[in-house]
């Protein structure tokens, strides 16, 4: 089961035991996403903290 | 397996002191001979500290020079040019560090460099050292010439962009932030420390003359307009290009990522570094330090149609040696990395 990241584009692989909520990491971008469904297979970006470095 | 036979020509300079360290531990290469007229019969670490224990090598003069399978040239640009019919009777193949054969048309040269070049009948027969654009060609190549460390950082971070027609190729500016070694190593009142410890110094806001490699190999028939920029900074290895380029289409962030993906998903030394959390969310100079990669990371103006592409290398290795030695490996038909794997260091 292969899903999309949502941010790349590059293939997400479900191993078999995947389920609901669990979080997984894009290997090209390194987001952090969330399995929202299993069949299909979808991710969505799990939240992130915004982090400001300007003054 | 036979090693191959090398001789480096100018090995006294940063350049050629990291060919040395490089060529010193590939396994299907050796050194013959390295020269410097300036060190002549001295021990190769003498000039390249960091080699000592690593070789018994002394310099020899150009003069002493002996029949080897390929010559790297490290002479300073100009000189290349003046040496080369001789220089050529003494092996088949050829791997020129400075810019003398870079471009292949003598009226580009003449414009960028404000002088004639003195050997136009040889321009053609080098085949331009970025792998990622030219590997077919080096295959079956005898002579190479390494490109320009600002053009290699720039050209990387801009081909999938122009190749694939997606930004507007009249408008693309690129500033780069260079480290001092970039300079070579002859000191200047520019160089001496009170004076250059510390700066941000504009060394090249227009006039660039990598610019000159830009427009060549960037050519996929519409003309280009590319407005160069160089910043010298308080690091001694290393280039970041910031690439400002306009978008012909409304794409996605994730279109970007695809394009990037299909030009160099295969390319052993290129990785796209975007990420949105961590200390290092686009490419670091400091992290590429002595390894060959060229890491390339994008983000797209959420008010315009403006993308920003962040392209980094360290000079003298993706930008000079590492990049000679990938074409080298490429020429023999070796593993591309061969020599090359070294990851870099974390903290540095």
């Amino acid at each position: 089961m292969k899903a999309e990241c949502p941010v790349c584009g590059a293939e997400i692989e479900f191993a078999e035991d995947t389920v609901q909520g669990e979080l997984l990491e894009c290997s090209e971008c390194g987001t952090e996403l969330e399995v929202v469904s299993t069949d299909p297979p979808k991710v969505e970006e799990a939240p992130q903290e915004e982090e400001d470095w300007g003054q | 397996m036979d090693k191959v036979k090398v001789t480096i020509v100018g090995a006294s300079g940063y350049t050629g002191g990291e060919l040395i360290r490089l060529l010193l531990f590939h396994p299907y290469a050796e050194i013959k001979q390295v020269t410097s007229e300036s060190w002549v019969g001295k021990f190769v670490y003498k000039a390249h500290p960091n080699l000592r224990k690593n070789t018994e090598l002394k310099f020899s003069s150009i003069n002493e020079l002996e029949k080897c399978d390929l010559l790297f040239l490290c002479l300073p640009h100009g000189s290349g040019m003046k040496k080369i019919n001789e220089l050529k009777k003494l092996a088949p193949k050829i791997i020129d560090l400075s810019a003398d054969f870079r471009l292949n048309d003598p009226a580009l040269y003449q414009k960028w460099y404000k002088s004639e070049h003195t050997n136009v009948e040889l321009m053609k027969d080098f085949i331009y050292g970025i792998p990622e654009l030219h590997r077919e060609e080096m295959k079956t190549a005898n002579f190479i010439s390494s490109a320009g460390c600002n053009a290699t950082a720039s050209i990387l971070g801009l081909y999938p962009l122009v190749k694939n027609n997606l930004i507007d190729p009249k408008n693309i500016t690129i500033e780069v932030k260079v480290g001092s070694s970039e300079g070579g190593n002859k000191s200047s009142d520019a160089s001496h420390h009170p004076e250059r410890s510390g700066a941000v110094r504009s060394y090249q806001p227009t006039g660039h003359r990598h610019t000159a490699e830009i427009l060549q190999e960037l050519n996929f028939g519409e003309e280009l307009n590319v407005n160069l920029s160089a910043t010298s900074i308080d690091m001694i290895r290393g280039v970041l290009a910031t690439i400002h380029v306009f978008l012909n289409d409304n794409l996605e962030e994730k279109d970007i990522w695809k394009v990037y993906r299909k030009e160099y998903g295969n390319e052993p030394f290129i990785r796209i570094v975007k990420e949105r959390e961590g200390n290092y969310r686009y490419p670091e100079p400091k992290l590429l330090i002595a390894t060959n990669y060229c890491d390339i990371g994008f983000k797209k103006d959420e008010f315009s149609n403006r993308l920003v592409v962040i392209s980094s290398i360290d000079n003298l290795m993706k930008g000079a040696a590492g990049q000679a030695l990938q074409a080298f490996n490429i020429m023999h038909g070796f593993e591309e990395r061969t020599g090359l794997e070294f990851p870099g260091l974390h903290p540095i």
